[in-house]
């Protein structure tokens, strides 16, 4: 925050001091040199860490992939053909997008366009039907929507996004797809595709669990340090006592009663709530310690400061003191956090997921996959493939956001300026 | 000392307290009994079964039991394994944990330690970029990716290692390799930067200057120094050894505590789960207490409060 601040013309008045014209001089040199700003100052720390930027661009690239995923050209991540290609090893050789059933092979275009003819014979006879019957036809239209239009067979429930995302892919590339260049599994699904799919998930999960803690830790650490006193010794002391608890095996525990069927089915599902977003809360609900401690600190040497007296003199309260004043004074060292959060979660998730009670199938993720993979190694035939892909992805990403996060550390850390 | 020591037991009261209320209200927010889930049986058994488990009488006196039970260690019967009671399985899994446990952390310092004096010595050189460069994979790799890969790589392509079994030297290796190797790579770095720190001071010169050979003042004088930031370390590494050894124990298909503890997840025993959690928790205490206690021996400023 080096702001070059110049403001000569107030003294120019004075006598004693050098004519304007000498002013005029200076403060064209002035005008050339500009303030940089801590973020600006971070900015360019960064981009001469070329570890760190290379990890970012990975991660971009990542990023836009798992968003995209519906759009690139990859086979079915669910379809499964055990006769074909149950563990096929990688390879070049182009595929179509196509279903097989009752011994009949068409594309997905061919079931598109004949879906599109029933649902088209559907609304004429909607268009003739009595008012009841055009609400029952309506109704059988939304079901076969739901159940069996062809995206449904080729891709589990997709979402809007991937819905019309799949409807531009078939525009662009038709029944085309990319070759099986990682192989496919035990049951003859492509590795590709189900790598892709997976990541989104995976990604997804150590974004939202680290904004889950972030809230949780954020306002937990503001409050306890705002307020200090009992209150700040209190909340501390419960977060010592949740730091000696082993973690993992409560939430194990909590997700295995989570997901108790009945649970589920009783409690939980009515208000939309399911697995994947308990997973959300539950792991998001234990990655808070730490970024509450370092809120809190951050949060006591600032309330000192000039600035909140200024916002209490004017009346403001509390809750908008922390909240307005304080916490975006904190956003810095979170955001550092936040980036090293993301991959601790995406690790947790993965060894959840792998241990068989994280995500569940026909969803994928990155420790699924691993998992698949190594309960497929016997010592008869190894099938590298299997184990190769999903583990080298998951590495890398969490080798970029740890190396992404070491270097944003180091930007912003303001012992480092103007160096 | 003495006073510490006591303030760390009432507080390690205070959280497995916690715990086991926590866990214990859970278990029972769970609609319907465990035996719920098997076929419909006839209404005098089920009696019977509630009433050896003590499911028929009022929550708070089931509570209160079941803290009294645990208060003298005795976490009571296995709803699943029949006739097992949960002290029999953690009694029998506990010391293959514990030796895997113990194996890993000797590993992981071994190599830490070493690597991380080598490369701090020999700054700048191949030594020093090889193994820091070692460690960071060692960092980031989750450990069961490096514990397939290994099983891929060291017990099928090249046979060096059986693939599972428990009790000889050789099957102990590679699980507690590929568990110790995250932290080795994290002690590794801890090292480095703790003695490049220690190097540049001024009693390390004095050391050299009175005539001292260059490897007593690195082993004595340098490394007591520079430990302390592992030391501190391995509090944290503790629980996360704890955590790891379950899923190095489900691939190499070990017969430890942690395999149970998956099985007691999946399968709903809940009585086996808590009585884990609660082992756990304590271990972890007891633990880190070691780690505060070693903390103070190694650096005399250090005062216990």
């Amino acid at each position: 925050m080096a702001h070059v601040e110049t403001k000569p013309e107030t003294q120019a008045a004075r006598s004693d001091l050098p004519p304007a014209d000498r002013y005029a001089s200076l403060l064209e040199e002035a005008r050339k040199l500009h303030g940089v700003s801590h973020m600006q100052d971070a900015w360019r720390r960064l981009r001469r860490n070329w570890a760190a930027m290379a990890s970012l661009a990975f991660l971009v690239l990542m990023s836009v992939a798992a968003v995209l995923t519906p759009l690139v050209p990859l086979q079915s991540p669910i379809l499964q053909d055990l006769e074909n290609r149950q563990f096929l090893p990688p390879n070049a050789s182009s595929r179509t997008l196509q279903l097989t059933s009752d011994g009949e092979t068409k594309t997905l275009t061919q079931l598109l366009a004949e879906f599109r003819q029933e649902i088209e014979r559907l609304e004429q006879d909607a268009r003739t039907a009595s008012p009841e019957e055009r609400v029952k036809i309506q109704e059988e239209i939304d079901a076969r929507y739901a159940v069996e239009h062809p995206y449904q067979k080729f891709w589990h429930q997709p979402d809007w996004l991937a819905w019309r995302l799949t409807d531009l892919r078939i525009i662009l590339f038709g029944d085309w797809c990319l070759p099986s260049l990682c192989g496919a599994d035990a049951l003859g699904r492509d590795l590709l595709a189900r790598l892709f799919w997976g990541g989104r998930v995976s990604l997804v999960v150590g974004v939202v669990a680290t904004l889950v803690s972030l809230l949780i830790g954020v306002s937990y650490g503001a409050t306890a340090g705002f307020l200090g006193g009992w209150v700040d010794d209190v909340m501390m002391r419960i977060v010592d006592v949740l730091y000696s608890v082993p973690f993992l095996f409560v939430v194990i525990f909590l997700i295995t009663i989570l997901t108790e069927e009945t649970i589920k089915t009783e409690y939980l599902e009515p208000y939309g709530i399911d697995q994947i977003m308990i997973f959300y809360v539950v792991i998001g609900a234990i990655y808070w310690l730490t970024m509450a401690r370092v809120v809190r600190g951050q949060v006591i040497s600032l309330k000192n400061e000039q600035f909140v007296d200024a916002a209490r003199v004017i009346g403001a309260g509390s809750f908008r003191i922390i909240f307005r004043h304080l916490i975006p004074n904190v956003m810095g060292i979170v955001i550092v956090y936040l980036t090293l959060t993301i991959p601790a979660v995406m690790l947790f998730e993965s060894f959840l997921s792998f241990l068989g009670l994280g995500i569940s199938p026909p969803d994928v993720s990155w420790g699924l996959l691993v998992n698949e993979g190594i309960q497929v190694i016997t010592p008869i035939k190894i099938y590298w493939w299997l184990v190769l892909f999903p583990s080298l992805t998951l590495t890398l990403t969490l080798f970029a956001l740890n190396f992404f996060g070491d270097g944003l550390r180091d930007a912003l850390d303001p012992k480092m300026k103007n160096r | 000392m003495l006073w510490y020591l006591v303030k760390r037991i009432i507080w390690m009261a205070g959280t497995l307290w916690v715990v086991f209320t926590l866990t214990w209200f859970l278990m029972r927010a769970v609609p319907g009994g465990p035996f719920d889930a098997e076929k419909k049986i006839p209404e005098e058994i089920r009696r019977n079964i509630e009433a050896r488990y003590k499911l028929d009488q009022p929550l708070h006196v089931q509570y209160l039991d079941n803290l009294a039970h645990v208060i003298r260690l005795d976490f009571g019967p296995s709803f699943k394994l029949l006739d097992y009671p949960v002290n029999r399985v953690i009694a029998e899994g506990f010391p293959v944990s514990a030796s895997l446990g113990v194996f890993a952390m000797i590993f992981a310092l071994t190599l830490g330690l070493t690597a991380g004096v080598a490369s701090a010595i020999g700054r700048r050189t191949a030594y020093d970029y090889g193994f820091m460069a070692l460690a960071t994979v060692g960092v980031a790799v989750p450990n069961f990716v490096l514990a397939s890969l290994a099983i891929v790589l060291f017990v099928f392509y090249l046979g060096w290692f059986p693939a599972a079994g428990w009790g000889t030297l050789r099957q102990i290796a590679l699980p507690a390799i590929c568990l110790g190797a995250p932290f080795a790579g994290y002690i590794a770095r801890l090292t480095r930067t703790g003695m490049l720190e220690v190097l540049g001071q001024d009693y390390i010169r004095t050391a050299y200057a009175k005539g001292l050979r260059h490897r007593r003042v690195i082993v004595r004088h340098a490394l007591r120094g520079a430990i302390l930031p592992v030391v501190s370390y391995l509090g944290p590494a503790v629980a996360a050894i704890l955590t790891g050894s379950i899923v190095i124990e489900r691939i190499f298909a070990l017969p430890g505590l942690g395999i149970h503890f998956i099985e007691a997840a999946t399968q709903r025993d809940y009585t086996l789960a808590m009585g884990m959690v609660l082992v756990y928790t304590f271990l972890l205490f007891v633990m880190n207490t070691l780690v505060d206690l070693s903390y103070g021996l190694i650096d005399p400023r250090v005062k216990l409060k």
